[in-house]
């Protein structure tokens, strides 16, 4: 369980003018962990000891200048830096009492944020995405900054995390409706840029938070329509790859956000099980009140949930155990607790809990020996890697990689027509350990490459292929397939054992022409009669669809197409051979059922006959 | 060993009657449990959940609570009254009208000095507890609506009461209500249903514990009157609770026969906070569970499907032992059946009335296995209704089957019988001996001469019968000066010997020729359960709680060899395993090495003349036994032979024609008498 504490005001906030802004840049921690270095959103820095809630010093920059990044503070030397006027660094000491007359230093381009965590120097981000060492930018103010991000690319989040004496800046652009993720790891420097998915509205991400979990850094990220998903990266993974991979998602938790969607709303990982976030309506309070909520996502369950009066302003911050809010006309603080639930336990969820995490035995297969030779080693030796030790962040690690490897073979094979490598996807699929949402484009190219053993396998193995491309499978076998012939039947086969949602498919189902129509209901009363004949040779696991599949696509089909199927001459024999067939089924299972209950009947008087008030019986004992 | 002709009778239509209150007192380990019909049975879990005492019922009594106060027992009901039991002569001591319309309830504090009674016009009543009886002290203030449950806190100054709709806290000395804890109803249709608080429980932490008609346990701080918790746990009613004695866990009965137990413990691991957590479900009946007690180790509850489950609490047993099984006890551990062993006659005892009813007949033979043609049906002969209020406590049929007499707590009465071919004829005997009032045991000796009555302080009245008159000749009393009621007797078949067992678990044996006491068997520390005199050899057989047996000489006053070697070598360990107390002892006077008993899963034929099974030999060896050879059985013969086709016995017993009386009762015919349980959803209906 979760639980959010009484809470108290650090200080008052004075409201923007933009009322959609918050008026608190940031709050960063101090050496002391009782120390909150809060910058608001024009001029001013202060510092506060949080348990007594009094402001211990406060340092303010001239008339006409703004500070446009957050104060950190450099946990080496206890020196505070901030960012004037994106270009002017500011550098003073807790003693300083005028910050104009410290150091400060102008640089050569314009800063986005001054990032720093204890462990680690403190790292300038530029606004076109170059980083650089803050020593080594003092030390020469004026060098040139190069632009690692493209012209309409945008910075929109970052933040910097230390692990196992490695130093990471994360942050994420949008460009042109598309974000991504940078992850830059200092010393030595390598950058490694991901695609975000898109969410189906086309929407922003409103919030970010990123942490590190078992050697893995879990980003966070929460989308006006109430999903909070998470990606995680490993730190130490395979960073020669080269260009724009998809970022692998998990939905962690779907808020209801009811009606509209969200407006302003952030959410901050707490620990591995709870996630706090604010801007969203509590489920059972009225609209128009901002709560607190602290959710748990292994149980989709709200924990904790707190009103807090007037607006939140955007991001909430979170340090040892303390949750720092602005909302309304103040600041607040509200410690809250999260414990391990024993629930939790019992079901095995906390399943990070206790586990040594040996990363260094995670095999990474050799890509060129995949694509040139060796070809059964490699995904064969994945296989044995998952099977063998049982942790689940191994598998972690292996579904990045094998999804990695399918998204850069499937880019590659789009690129270069002439390249492609069916042997290679294949393993790849029947390693289990893709899925559709992973590489959205593998389906697609196979079929392009009228692969249909591979389209095959994705059929059987993929829990999650969207009933669109369901369609377009069917739509690509049928019209390859003129004449009704034995391998038809096994892709067809293949599209009748997938998921699908009524509602989704209906729509593609009605794209077929008459004609495909046509074929495809022979096909599938092909199927029902023979089925229907030997219902007892049907075994499950075998590669073919149950009776109440091939019922549920008929009724599917004639549903989506009736009135053409009415109007259409050559369909009139197929309609009533089918229906006088299916007229007959009925008959037959009623006269079953008569059968069944008679049979019962018998059973009841068998039993009934037992029972009787007095009978004189003879008994041997021995 | 040899066939048996069997009479398997089921037309005995015996139906306990549901539970509705229980008390457990912790120091005698003593369970008083009452049932609807009014009756009383006191279950004694020292040894081995024997039912050494039952206190029959009462058509006007009607009991809501029981209540022990030190070892004396006390019941309350909605006929308006509180009754003390005289738990030595089996029937109430004294009643007295409380003048505040149906009791509901009954509670003494922990100090024993006060009874506190929860009334339906809406007052808690305090009745002081003197030597011989009980006072009225004071009403608390008076209440609208009627008070359903109570719970005295530990130090006996505040008292919490179960309502409509509300918990009352009552401060004891100045009798005013200082708390007023509102109970919210249940949902949908139910709203408009006002709420009955069913039972409530005061912990010393001043926590209150409440189960409603709404389904809900909730938990209270009793000290400012705050709903702490709601645990709905179901649809139906929360009838029950009980809290364990050091106040850690909780149980409560439900209506769908569930027991729930809550404990005190912390939610979560590596906590000290503390809160009342749902832990465990048990379901053990079928219908209300009615009544409840969290005892040491186990959960005791009872309700409208009649049975006593005692459910062991695993986690309190370090190994398997005979209290760490589940028990049920669905039959009482004393006859209700007598036969007439020369006449083929059987008399089953009802509360309200006495069936009797001749065994039919069948010609032919057949092998083992078979079922006979029926020559003549099973016919019932008489319909006996008692007269008065109280109902049937003990009955007896002489084995010629002409004399027959029963007891109620208030009389006696003995009827002649004459059956002629098919007419049957009763007459009432008139003119009884004064002394003869009422009696806990009744029998008659085997030539039908004299007439044995247990009476109060384990005496025996010796009625003497002839066709003419009935006269009193003698009372036979112990020396021992036990108080206690007298539940077995038999006599010899030469008509010498007479032996009673009474609840001190002593076994006195009289002579009746020279109407004086012959002898004191050595008391053993378990209760008999079953007596019987061998008709050749006079040895006494007795069977105790425990399971164990022995075979005592009434002629030379001491244990016979056969019975010390019993001894020496133990008992098997699967007759000891056993969870139901053997209720008969009989003899077959044609093979004098054979004692056959029975309990209410198996019967069983002891042959002396057979080596004694030790703990390695096959105890249940009849299926072996049977697939051996004739010359290969010999070797694996051992001296008990049980037999268990027969299921839910009542009585056995072996007729003079050499065939067996086997009465069932099945458990199914029983279940199906019962009212329908409450409507639960099952998943797919």
């Amino acid at each position: 369980m979760a639980a959010l504490y009484e809470g108290f005001t650090l200080c008052g906030l004075v409201p923007t003018q933009n009322a959609s802004d918050s008026p608190i840049q940031g709050i960063e921690l101090d050496g002391d962990s009782d120390h909150a270095v809060v910058t608001d959103s024009t001029r001013s820095v202060t510092l506060y000891k949080v348990s007594d809630q009094k402001p211990l010093g406060s340092w303010t920059v001239k008339q006409g200048q703004l500070l446009t990044c957050p104060a950190v503070c450099n946990f080496q030397t206890k020196e505070y830096v901030v960012v004037s006027d994106n270009k002017v660094i500011r550098v003073w000491k807790d003693e300083d009492l005028n910050i104009d007359k410290a150091f400060k230093a102008t640089v050569s381009a314009d800063v986005w944020r001054v990032h720093s965590a204890p462990g680690g120097e403190p790292v300038v981000l530029f606004q076109r995405g170059a980083v650089r060492l803050l020593d080594s930018l003092l030390s020469a103010p004026q060098q040139p900054i190069e632009d690692v991000l493209s012209e309409e690319e945008v910075i929109r989040w970052s933040t910097n995390i230390v692990a196992e004496k490695q130093h990471f800046v994360l942050f994420t652009t949008e460009q042109k409706g598309e974000h991504f993720l940078y992850v830059q790891r200092l010393n030595p420097n390598t950058l490694q840029k991901y695609r975000l998915e898109r969410e189906d509205s086309g929407a922003p991400p409103l919030s970010f938070s990123a942490s590190l979990r078992d050697k893995h850094i879990n980003l966070l990220y929460l989308y006006p329509n109430g999903c909070v998903y998470q990606s995680v990266v490993a730190v130490r993974g395979p960073v020669e790859l080269e260009g724009v991979q998809t970022l692998p998602r998990s939905l962690r938790l779907r808020l209801p956000v009811g009606e509209g969607k969200l407006g302003a709303a952030s959410a901050v990982a707490l620990d591995e099980a709870h996630v706090a976030v604010v801007g969203m309506p509590h489920p059972s309070a009225r609209t128009g009140k901002d709560f607190l909520c602290i959710w748990n996502t292994n149980f989709q369950t709200l924990q904790a949930g707190k009103e807090m009066v007037g607006r939140i302003h955007g991001p909430v911050w979170c340090y040892l155990g303390k949750l720092f809010v602005p909302h309304g006309k103040a600041l607040s603080v509200i410690p809250y607790e999260c414990q391990k639930s024993s629930l939790a336990s019992a079901l095995g969820k906390l399943r990070h809990a206790g586990i040594a995490v040996s990363k260094s035995s995670v095999a990474v297969p050799s890509w060129n020996s995949l694509l040139h030779g060796d070809q059964p080693q490699g995904p064969a030796k994945i296989v044995d890697t998952r099977k063998s030790n049982g942790f689940i962040g191994d598998a972690q690690d292996l579904q990045l990689s094998v999804g990695q490897l399918a998204c850069h073979l499937v880019a590659r094979s789009q690129a270069e027509t002439a390249f492609y490598t069916p042997g290679a996807l294949a393993q790849l699929v029947q390693t289990q350990c893709l899925c559709h949402s992973v590489c959205p484009d593998l389906l697609l190219l196979a079929l392009e490459h009228k692969d249909y053993f591979l389209c095959q396998l994705c059929l059987q193995l993929f829990p999650d292929i969207p009933e669109v491309v369901t369609c377009a499978c069917l739509k690509t076998f049928i019209r390859s397939h003129q004449s009704i012939e034995m391998r038809l039947f096994n892709l067809c086969g293949g599209v009748l054992q997938t998921a699908y949602s009524d509602n989704f498919l209906l729509p593609h189902l009605k794209d077929l022409n008459a004609q495909q129509v046509i074929l495809f209901l022979q096909y599938l009363q092909f199927v029902y009669l023979k089925f229907s004949q030997d219902v007892y040779t049907q075994t499950p696991g075998l590669r073919s669809p149950t009776m109440t599949q091939i019922i549920d696509w008929l009724c599917l089909l004639l549903d989506a197409h009736f009135t053409v199927l009415v109007m259409a001459p050559d369909a009139k024999g197929l309609l009533s051979n089918l229906e006088s067939f299916v007229k007959s089924q009925v008959k037959l299972f009623s006269e079953l059922g008569k059968i069944e209950g008679s049979l019962q009947e018998l059973h009841k008087m068998k039993l009934s006959k037992d029972i009787s008030q007095y009978s004189i019986e003879v008994i041997e004992l021995f | 060993m040899g066939e048996f002709k069997v009479h398997r009778v089921r037309f005995f239509d015996y139906m306990p009657t549901a539970i509705r209150a229980m008390a457990f007192n912790a120091h005698t380990e003593k369970l008083a449990l009452g049932r609807m019909d009014g009756s009383v049975e006191i279950f004694n879990f020292a040894d081995h959940y024997f039912q050494e005492k039952v206190i029959p019922g009462k058509d006007s009594r009607s009991i809501e609570a029981l209540c022990w106060v030190g070892g004396r027992l006390f019941s309350a009901g909605l006929n308006g009254e509180i009754t003390e039991y005289d738990l030595e002569n089996l029937r109430p001591k004294y009643s007295l009208d409380a003048y505040g319309g149906p009791i509901w309830t009954i509670t003494s504090n922990s100090q024993g000095a006060h009874l506190a009674i929860g009334c339906e016009d809406g007052t808690v009543k305090l009745f002081e507890v003197l030597e011989e009886s009980i006072q009225f002290e004071r009403n608390l203030d008076r209440q609208k609506g009627r008070i359903i449950s109570l719970s005295w806190h530990p130090s006996g100054a505040q008292i919490a009461a179960g309502m409509m709709d509300m918990i009352r806290v009552f401060d004891v000395p100045t009798g005013h209500a200082v708390q007023r804890l509102l109970v919210d109803r249940g949902f949908g249709g139910s709203k408009s249903r006002e709420t009955v608080v069913w039972s409530v429980v005061f912990l010393s932490d001043c926590t209150i514990i409440s189960g409603d008609s709404a389904g809900k346990v909730q938990v209270w701080d009793g000290h400012t009157g705050t709903l702490v918790k709601t645990h709905l746990v179901t649809k139906w009613d929360v009838l029950a609770l009980s809290v364990s004695k050091d106040e850690s866990s909780v149980v409560v009965g439900t209506s769908e026969g569930t027991v729930i137990q809550f404990q005190f413990i912390a939610p979560t691991l590596q906590q000290q906070d503390k809160e009342w957590v749902r832990t465990r479900t048990f379901k053990n009946h079928t219908h209300d569970v009615r009544a409840l007690a969290e005892i040491e180790t186990a959960i005791v509850s009872g309700g409208m499907d009649t049975q006593l489950v005692v459910r062991p609490l695993l986690e309190k047993f370090d190994e398997r032992s005979y209290a760490s099984g589940l028990r049920k006890i669905h039959f009482p551990h004393r006859n209700l059946v007598s036969c007439a062993k020369k006449a083929g006659l059987l008399l089953f005892q009802f509360p309200g009335q006495l069936e009797l009813w001749r065994l039919g007949e069948s010609d032919g033979h057949g092998k083992p296995g078979d079922s006979l043609p029926l020559k003549r049906k099973p016919e019932k002969l008489l319909h006996l209704k008692r007269k008065g209020e109280d109902h049937i406590c003990c009955s007896a049929l002489s084995s010629c089957g002409g004399w027959l007499a029963y007891s109620t707590m208030s009389s006696v009465r003995l009827y002649r019988l004459q059956t002629d071919n098919n007419d049957i004829s009763i007459t009432k005997v008139p003119k009884l001996p004064k002394v003869l009032r009422s009696a806990h045991q009744l029998c008659f000796s085997s030539d039908s001469s004299k007439l044995f009555a247990a009476s109060s302080q384990s005496s025996v009245l010796i009625i003497a019968l002839s066709q003419s008159e009935c006269k009193y000749v003698h009372t036979l009393k112990p020396k021992s000066g036990s108080r206690q009621p007298i539940h077995l007797m038999t006599n010899s078949v030469d008509g010498k010997w007479l032996a009673t067992a009474n609840s001190d678990c002593e076994i006195h044996v009289y002579n009746v020729q020279k109407l004086k006491l012959h002898c004191i068997v050595p008391v053993y520390g378990s209760c008999p359960s079953a007596i019987g005199i061998h008709p050749t050899t006079n040895n006494l057989i007795n069977v105790h709680a425990d399971q164990q047996i022995f075979e005592y000489s009434i002629v030379e006053k001491q244990y016979t060899d056969w019975s010390r070697k019993l001894q020496k070598q133990g008992l098997h360990n699967l007759w000891l395993d056993r969870d139901t107390p053997v209720t008969h002892v009989t003899f077959n006077p044609n093979n004098p090495e054979q004692i056959l008993l029975h309990d209410m899963h198996m019967f069983c034929i002891i042959d002396q003349s057979l080596p004694l099974p030790d703990q390695k030999t096959q105890f249940y060896n009849q299926m072996t036994l049977r697939s051996l050879s004739g010359q290969e059985r010999p070797s694996h013969l051992h001296a008990f032979k049980i037999c268990k086709t027969f299921q839910d016995l009542l009585s056995v017993s072996l007729l003079d024609d050499q065939s067996l009386v086997m009465v069932e009762r099945p458990l199914l015919s029983i279940t199906s008498q019962l009212p329908a349980p409450v409507r639960q959803k099952k998943f797919a209906t």
